[in-house]
């Protein structure tokens, strides 16, 4: 194999070792913003598996995330799961809802997706909030019970810093790892030719129908864990992260850091998410960055960050 | 008050809902229809005619001159923001269906945004033109909400009319049924597609400033409307005028039933989830026959 060959799994490598080797140059603080933003990027990197690659454009994805947030920020504050057993419960009611809302809302296309699964998600925002009695609504609930998992002999305390950051960054990596082999499989190939042409696909004999419902349910399935590891990490839970809000800023994340690309999402999580935390600081209007960033990003800059350097220098970035 | 009464009281009610809906729907529905963009800053153009309307109302101290004002320069006002839009921004995207939901999703942040930086975060109330009531046998009833129905009622006549019988209305058909055809008979698809986004902001416009004197002007009013505008060009069938003129009025009228049987918060639900249902099972909307 030569060493051509090996470029794109390097560069994953090398993307996942310099947020490792972070932690031992930044600060506290910043080392907790980074780790908000490793569980945030997460979602994007699972939202870019629907839009970027099999070009469903979702605008619903905070359905998902918060999904896996209250499965495990619920079961944990009411039942008194465990860690481990909040964080299984959280991914497996992910997958179910994704697989639910995926089947159903697959037998529209194009305008009407984007419509229906905008639908879905506000119905999840407002039950949220028709459940404040359980769910504290905007507030939120604060997870309080045992914050250490005994693993293996090890015991991990989530209140340390180093632990959450490293935990962050190992789910990113995971899901960093599911989409990149993935998308270098045949089955990613498939859903790439559905995003280009979705009649010629079919009539080349694929089901596109399950293989977007295949994208969706592992789409929402990243999302969704995202949520879970949110709230354990953090240990709140709270309806804004139902909001459209959240579906939008998936969108933003993917769009910025490039749409179909693998690490797109994750440059474009951090710096708007950087760009968002110092605007907020100066006014209450920062949305209003965020609707100039929509427009001028699908005016003049479609294809993001790593897009544009894909097709201009490095037509290998997966 | 005996039950036959306070039925007419709700459908009333009910009514002058409609009229405003309907007037925002259409708006919708026509840029969908003809453009076949979906245009999610609809109900921030619905938002910011209200806003406009209270300042105009608050600088001209007669309520009479100041509501007839405010209805003559807030759709101008807000057709103007619409045009500029629809030229720097939808037009170079070339109206694609993915592009310009995201777009508008900016311009729904800008205009929103704008707003609440500078006419603030609370709702400010609108002095009606004139008060008078009504008297019915059963009960008075205020003059301006009759006032609201009559003047939708007749814009919507008026449309009709001018959808028939005027060369821009011809052409504006034309388009909307097929538009390159209309383009190789040397219709300007640009030039309409234009005048069709500032008329659908402008109809949300009026609707606002109509509605104003009665509900409050905020600077989140846009997102509720969005919805609603939505449910009727959904239910009334994607792109149908008609359809979603009776859409409109009939969520218009049974608004007033459902929020007597649920909550608001589950009502707000049970809207959304019909919205959902209605585009998974049955796309062509309820009111399919309704089409053309």
């Amino acid at each position: 194999m030569t060493l051509r060959a090996l470029r794109p799994a390097g560069l994953h490598v090398v993307a996942v070792l310099i947020l490792f080797g972070l932690q031992f140059v930044l600060s506290d603080y910043e080392k907790l913003s980074l780790t908000r933003i490793m569980v945030l990027a997460m979602y994007a990197v699972g939202y870019n598996v629907l839009f970027g690659y099999t070009g469903l454009l979702s605008l619903g994805h905070a359905l998902f995330f918060a999904t896996g947030l209250y499965a495990a920020g619920l079961t944990t504050y009411y039942f008194g799961f465990t860690l481990p057993e909040a964080f299984l419960f959280g991914v497996a009611v992910s997958a179910l809802v994704s697989l639910i809302i995926g089947f159903v809302a697959l037998r529209t296309s194009g305008v009407s997706f984007m419509i229906v699964t905008l639908m879905f998600a506000q119905v999840g925002y407002l039950l949220t909030s028709y459940f404040i009695e359980y769910t504290q609504g905007d507030a939120g609930l604060s997870l309080t019970g045992s914050r250490r998992i005994d693993f293996a002999g090890m015991s991990l305390d989530l209140g340390e810093p180093a632990v959450r950051y490293n935990l962050a960054l190992l789910f990113l990596a995971l899901a960093l790892l599911v989409v990149y082999s993935l998308v270098r499989r045949p089955g990613g190939r498939v859903l790439v030719a559905i995003r280009e042409n979705e009649d010629r696909t079919l009539m080349l004999g694929y089901n596109s129908f399950a293989n977007k419902l295949w994208a969706f349910v592992i789409s929402g399935t990243i999302s969704g864990t995202a949520g879970v590891v949110f709230a354990l990490l953090f240990g709140y839970v709270g309806s804004s992260f139902a909001s459209i809000q959240y579906s939008i800023d998936a969108l933003l994340y993917t769009l910025l850091g490039g749409a179909g690309t693998v690490l797109g999402p994750v440059l474009g999580a951090a710096l708007m998410i950087v760009l968002i935390d110092k605007l907020s600081e100066f006014t209450v209007a920062y949305l209003l960055f965020v609707g100039v960033a929509l427009i001028a990003l699908t005016l003049w800059f479609p294809r993001g960050i790593l897009g544009t350097i894909r097709e201009r220098w490095a037509p290998w970035i997966p | 008050m005996d039950f036959g009464a306070f039925l007419f009281l709700a459908f009333l009610e009910g009514l002058v809902q409609a009229a405003v809906l309907t007037l925002t729907a259409i708006g919708l529905s026509l840029v969908f229809g003809v453009m076949r963009v979906v245009n999610i800053a609809h109900g921030q153009f619905f938002m910011l005619g209200a806003v406009v309307a209270w300042w105009v109302t608050t600088n001209i101290t007669s309520p009479v001159l100041g509501f007839f004002v405010a209805l003559l320069i807030a759709p101008i006002a807000v057709g103007l923001v619409a045009l500029a839009s629809e030229r720097f921004i939808l037009r170079p995207l070339k109206y694609d269906a993915v592009a310009t939901i995201i777009a508008t999703i900016g311009m729904l942040y800008i205009i929103q945004e704008l707003t609440l930086l500078s006419f603030g975060p609370d709702a400010r109330p609108v002095e009606p033109p004139f008060y008078f009531d009504v008297q019915f046998p059963w009960f008075g009833y205020s003059g301006y909400k009759l006032f609201v129905i009559a003047v939708a009622a007749l814009l919507l006549l008026a449309l009709k009319f001018g959808a028939r019988h005027s060369q821009i209305g011809l052409v504006m058909r034309a388009t909307q049924f097929d538009s390159d055809t209309a383009q190789a008979f040397g219709v300007s698809v640009g030039k309409v597609y234009a005048q069709v986004f500032t008329l659908g902001a402008m109809l949300a416009a009026i609707g606002a400033v109509l509605v104003v004197p009665i509900q409050q002007a905020q600077y989140l009013m846009g997102f509720d409307a969005l919805i609603l505008s939505f449910t009727a060009v959904i239910v009334g069938g994607l792109g149908s005028i008609r359809g979603t003129v009776l859409a409109a009025i009939l969520i218009g009228l049974s608004d007033g039933i459902l929020s007597v049987f649920f909550a608001p918060t589950l009502s707000k639900i049970v809207a959304a989830l019909f919205i959902a249902v209605v585009l998974i099972f049955k796309p062509e909307g309820l009111l399919a026959g309704a089409r053309r």
